[in-house]
């Protein structure tokens, strides 16, 4: 396969429920590598734009690519459908999703939860898979929890437990949905740290997150959402340091006040 | 009360134990099958397949069981040329399999109720994370969304596993020799019913017992992630 600049790429992507147009023509395009913090009040589109990338949502209209993989959509009505299913089953490990509740398998432990979707959709060896699945939940810091249902574990073992599941299927671009938002204060630190280092190892992301110390420490990038258009796009410490547009230094100065 | 009697009948009436678990295993399992299949229908995307499902557990559950069996016992002799043309005659002509059918249907349309709620109680944030992940159709079904649905519905099903052995005693009536067709011959043979009845209804209760704790065990086994934790393993009660 050659390789494209592009990890993932969202050209004009939009979105409407119902009259509420929530993507108004949003282009993301994400290099191999980059961290890229999407930022944004509520309702300014950022998750959407997020489930728009492995198609939990499918856009109205856009483009979708990862890598040269370009996503095959159909006009149905006013909006899209997907036109080939087993293309968007592919595209989805390639491009795995960590979400802001976990939505770990309640039926399965830890390890069946990681090792399910390398061996039953990518077809892969289950001796292999649970060898990689144990150094990745050694890595994370929670091999002691194998064997645990999700129901037994705290909302940060969870949380990082869903993170190797998505590791587990070797994705070009990882996509993380509010991680942290449905954490205790005390278990963000350790969610945190985990997506710090997958950061530093060079692995795309793109993360949706009020975690504003990692937009700037961590990402390499910052998209700054606004009523579904991007208000700012450009390199985190630039742009916090400078903000380029008025609103974007009024939501950081708000988020300073508000974590203080 | 002639309790020497009572012993006697109960050891004849034992002699009808196997075809009543036949009828009920054979009978429960085929309606399963065909429950699941309904349930899935009422999700099906296209609304004849829908009206159609709904429409037979309609029928299935607003008529009583005995006249289903008459139906199919009786009713179906007066189409005997058509049935011997597709050569199912030789099916239909039996008791046995008149009887495993209508318990069968009956079963199916009170099982697809239970399991059409237990499909709707799965969490769609698992199902998302399954489509996330690249899984669909089939295989989402299979392993994720059936293994979720399935031990919700454990419990209730269990109590249609009990209905379907109660429910086998109506086969007596087109002639099954099960329990109750055995009790029916001794009390026309003795005029004693009240031991005969009291001996089979031993038997059936304890069948039932013997069920409903098999049934606990295995929603007990099959739902560690339901318990507090592992270490505890608390003794599975009825």
């Amino acid at each position: 396969m050659s390789d494209p600049t592009f990890a993932l790429s969202l050209r004009n992507i939009r979105k409407s429920f119902g009259t509420n147009e929530v993507l108004k023509g949003v282009t993301v395009e994400a290099r191999r590598g980059e961290v890229i913090a999407i930022l944004g009040a509520s309702g300014s589109g950022k998750s959407t734009l997020l489930r728009c990338a492995n198609l939990l949502e499918r856009p109205d209209s856009g483009e979708i690519a990862v890598g040269n993989d370009v996503v095959r959509l159909r006009l149905k009505g006013n909006s899209q459908a997907i036109a080939d299913r087993a293309q968007v089953d592919r595209v989805r490990t390639r491009v795995a999703m960590v979400f802001q509740g976990f939505n770990l398998w309640s039926h399965m432990t830890v390890l069946q939860n990681v090792i399910e979707a390398p061996i039953h959709v990518q077809g892969r060896d289950r001796v292999s898979c649970i060898r990689e699945a144990e150094a990745l939940l050694e890595k994370v810091g929670i091999r002691a929890k194998r064997d645990a249902y999700p129901a037994h574990l705290s909302g940060g073992e969870q949380q990082r437990a869903a993170i190797v599941r998505a590791l587990a299927m070797n994705p070009d671009v990882m996509l993380f949905d509010e991680p942290t938002s449905a954490l205790d204060p005390e278990r963000v630190g350790e969610v945190l740290r985990v997506m710090r280092t997958l950061a530093e190892e060079g692995r795309t992301m793109l993360v949706v997150t009020h975690e504003m110390s990692f937009a700037r420490d961590v990402a390499s990038r910052v998209i700054f959402l606004h009523q579904g258009v991007i208000d700012a796009d450009g390199p985190s410490a630039h742009l916090f340091a400078n903000p380029t547009t008025e609103r974007f230094a009024r939501f950081i100065s708000e988020s300073r006040t508000g974590a203080a | 009360m002639d309790i020497a009697f009572l012993t006697e009948s109960f050891l004849q009436l034992l002699s009808g134990l196997p075809l009543t678990l036949e009828l009920t295993a054979v009978a429960f399992a085929l309606g399963a099958v065909l429950a699941l299949l309904l349930a899935l229908l009422r999700q099906a995307p296209l609304l004849p397949l829908r009206v159609a499902a709904q429409t037979f557990v309609f029928v299935m559950r607003g008529t009583p069981l005995l006249v289903q069996i008459f139906l199919i016992y009786y009713g179906l002799g007066q189409f005997r040329p058509f049935l011997q043309d597709i050569g199912l005659w030789s099916v239909f002509r039996e008791p046995y399999w008149c009887a495993i059918l209508a318990l069968a249907l009956n079963s199916a349309a009170y099982g697809s109720e239970i399991l059409r709620g237990a499909l709707g109680s799965v969490p769609p944030n698992q199902v998302e994370a399954a489509r996330a992940c690249g899984m669909s159709g089939i295989l989402l079904y299979r392993r994720i969304v059936l293994p979720i649905a399935l031990r919700q519905a454990i419990p209730s099903y269990g109590n249609e596993l009990v209905l379907m052995v109660k429910a086998t005693s109506l086969a007596s009536i087109i002639t099954m020799m099960d329990v109750t067709g055995i009790a029916a011959r001794l009390i026309a043979e003795s005029y004693r019913p009240v031991e005969v009845f009291i001996a089979a209804g031993v038997i059936y209760l304890a069948i039932n017992l013997t069920l409903t704790r098999a049934v606990s065990a295995l929603d007990w086994w099959l739902s560690p992630h339901l318990r507090r934790s592992l270490s505890q393993t608390p003794v599975p009660h009825v």
